[in-house]
């Protein structure tokens, strides 16, 4: 693969849902996910921010492929992925794995752990021995840090972040190139939530995978990310770099979520940019920008005009008060 | 004199494997008008506690307490009748998830209305008017029409206001939240905390606030108190305990967060609360404890003074560092 193509990219990538209104035969659509443009590397990690309802964990089903987009594009290395695409292929879903945010329900509580594992191999790697699947499962056990012994337990007889090890594991048993995390630690305990945390970033130093990091927990993304994107519903309204985008956050939804966000120092005072009201409805967003009825520094002009994704200083906004030091 | 004390409260499950523990031996006092935090990871019997003083436990909880006082009335002798007329009305709670506490076959207004009429009586009239005028202190938009408004067309946000409309309907002295933000998105988080902080300082009431969000915790409360697997393990002024915990667990949970981390790696705490089974015997933190020795597999820890924080621990921490036993006490301790 040479520098230009990058590992995962998305390209306008746009879902709508079709729904059926209060009125009889009224058609109408929830724009959970509209125009959303990324890049992914090996070894690099993206996180998606932003309110319940923004779109975060949308873009992770199409990423996974379990739907696909109304418009826009995907692209895993060299296939492109788009609406006309039918079935994907295995190698294809294969490259792109996902871990659920709540271990307890993502594991199947009458299969142990092994079957768990070995699961994957079975359906897409049937020519592989039993002997040879059972001890791929094995190194996959110790490598996420659990006992051989749990290899035959049941999900049941383990703690939240045991389970969440499982769950990393299971989804690394097809050599993935992406892992799509869709709020891996938000179930667990702090002190857990550090472990899982670290097993994270071991295996992507080993393996060089790449991250879709889903989550609301700014200190965790701060923690982990190197490129932030921060969604408002459904489109991106800032993306860059993890230290341009904390340190000095151009659009006033980011700079909202920043300092809504509680800090664990009592010492540390800040200035609260107080939001008001709530997310509006995706089926009905607001006209202009979708953030301004909420939006402290608004102007007559964001109710009429969407403003795009324009680079400013280094990242890229779509507002249209980024330029102004406000 | 304090608004609340307990003293000694400890409360056990029957369940099928046996007697298990969830509260041991915690004391805490709150007075008049003070912000008290419980901060805790799941299991640490921070919810059990305090759901043990509201008697909104089970019948196989069997509840202990050298003292339960509130409000100068003592909750231990006092009959199940007379503690109805207590709580809910001096003593309200408010609990994690919005959408499963409130009753989804009534309309909002009837539930608000319904603590009222329990407890204060009055007109129909006089009762819907405060109301409304709850509703409009917890800040929901058109409180006239959000009166006949069933939970379920309401958004999470919208339905804690609720819940918390309905805890404050009667004035209480004391308000304990649960978790109460936990389900909810950060800036919504935001507008909750800062609507419980102004309320406390209008009507004057004094707050618990249970959470596991050191953020939270360090952005709120005055004082702190960390539970663990039942135990209360310390108990500081918020600044104090940021700047030097005592108790070791307390200090591990500090570097475990994110924003405390330098470099990509996060110190861990290894393994997890013990369970029924796994009990240690001496200090139940002393499995994972970075400092621990023989004496804190052996004996169960002692609470330190005052100025180490009360720490529930043989060697409580001073800058990181644990204080060294006198020798011929640990000798001999160990050897009894």
């Amino acid at each position: 693969m040479n520098a230009q193509t990058p590992l995962l990219s998305g390209n306008d990538l746009t879902r709508h849902y079709d729904i059926t209104g209060k009125r009889f035969g009224e058609k109408l659509s929830v724009k959970a996910l509209q125009g959303v443009s990324f890049q992914l590397d090996k070894g690099e990690t993206l996180a998606v921010v932003g309110e319940s309802g923004c779109g975060k964990s949308t873009l992770a089903r199409l990423i996974t492929m379990i739907e696909s987009p109304t418009a826009g594009s995907f692209r895993i290395g060299e296939t492109v992925v788009d609406r006309d695409t039918g079935k994907p292929g295995k190698e294809l879903r294969a490259a792109v794995q996902i871990v659920f945010q709540d271990p307890y329900s993502s594991l199947n509580p009458r299969q142990k752990v092994g079957t768990i594992l070995a699961e994957p191999l079975l359906i897409n790697h049937p020519e592989i021995s039993r002997a040879d699947r059972e001890k791929k499962a094995r190194d996959m056990l110790a490598l996420v840090g659990l006992r051989p012994e749990h290899y035959d337990r049941y999900p049941h007889m383990f703690s939240g972040g045991q389970r969440q090890r499982i769950a990393v594991a299971r989804a690394l048993m097809m050599n993935p190139k992406v892992l799509v995390l869709d709020e891996p630690v938000s179930a667990l305990d702090l002190s857990v939530q550090a472990q899982i945390l670290n097993l994270l970033v071991d295996l992507q130093d080993e393996f060089g995978l790449a991250y879709l990091f889903i989550s609301h927990d700014l200190s965790v993304v701060r923690h982990m990310a190197d490129r932030v994107m921060v969604m408002y519903l459904g489109r991106p309204v800032e993306y860059g770099e993890r230290d341009e985008i904390f340190n000095n956050p151009k659009h006033p939804y980011t700079k909202a979520l920043l300092s809504a966000t509680p800090v664990a120092d009592p010492e540390h005072t800040k200035q609260r940019l107080k939001l008001e009201g709530e997310l509006p409805s995706p089926i009905n967003p607001p006209a202009g920008c979708a953030f301004h009825p909420r939006c402290p520094v608004a102007i007559d002009r964001c109710a009429k005009e969407r403003p795009d994704l324009e680079a400013v200083a280094g990242r890229d906004v779509s507002c249209w008060r980024a330029g102004e030091s406000v | 004199m304090s608004l609340l004390e307990i003293e000694n409260l400890t409360v056990e499950f029957q369940t099928a494997q046996g007697q298990f523990r969830a509260v041991d031996g915690v004391s805490l006092s709150v007075d008049q008008g003070e912000l008290m935090a419980i901060v805790g990871e799941s299991g640490s019997g921070k919810s059990v506690s305090m759901l043990a003083l509201m008697g909104l436990l089970p019948w196989t909880a069997t509840i202990t307490a050298d003292r339960l006082e509130f409000d100068g009335i003592d909750l231990v002798r006092q009959s199940a009748r007379d503690r109805r007329k207590v709580i809910g009305k001096d003593m309200a709670m408010i609990f994690q998830e919005p959408m499963t506490s409130l009753n989804p076959c009534f309309t909002v207004g009837f539930q608000i209305t319904e603590a009222l009429k329990t407890h204060l009586g009055g007109s129909r009239a006089t009762r819907r008017a405060r109301a409304v005028e709850l509703l409009n202190l917890v800040g929901l938009p058109e409180p006239e029409r959000r009166l006949n408004a069933f939970p379920h067309q309401l958004s999470g946000g919208m339905n804690q206001r609720v819940m918390i409309a309905i805890a404050i309907a009667c004035r209480p002295k004391l308000l304990i939240a649960d978790e109460p933000t936990t389900a909810l998105d950060v800036t919504i988080q935001a507008q909750i905390l800062d609507l419980l902080l102004d309320l406390r300082e209008k009507e004057g009431m004094a707050l618990i606030l249970i959470t596991h969000d050191m953020g939270v915790v360090a952005e709120t409360a005055e004082r702190v108190s960390v539970q663990y697997a039942g135990q209360k393990v310390e108990e500081q002024k918020v600044r104090d305990l940021f700047r030097d915990p005592h108790h070791p667990y307390t200090s591990a949970l500090l570097s475990a967060l994110p924003e405390r981390a330098q470099g990509k790696k996060l110190p861990t705490l290894p393994g997890v609360v013990p369970g029924l089974f796994d009990r240690p015997e001496g200090c139940l933190f002393a499995p994972r404890c970075a400092h621990a020795f023989d004496l804190c597999h052996k004996r169960q820890a002692v609470q330190a003074g005052a100025e180490d924080g009360f720490a529930l621990c043989h060697t409580p921490l001073r800058k990181g560092v644990p204080t060294s036993l006198e020798g011929a006490s640990l000798e001999g301790q160990v050897r009894s």
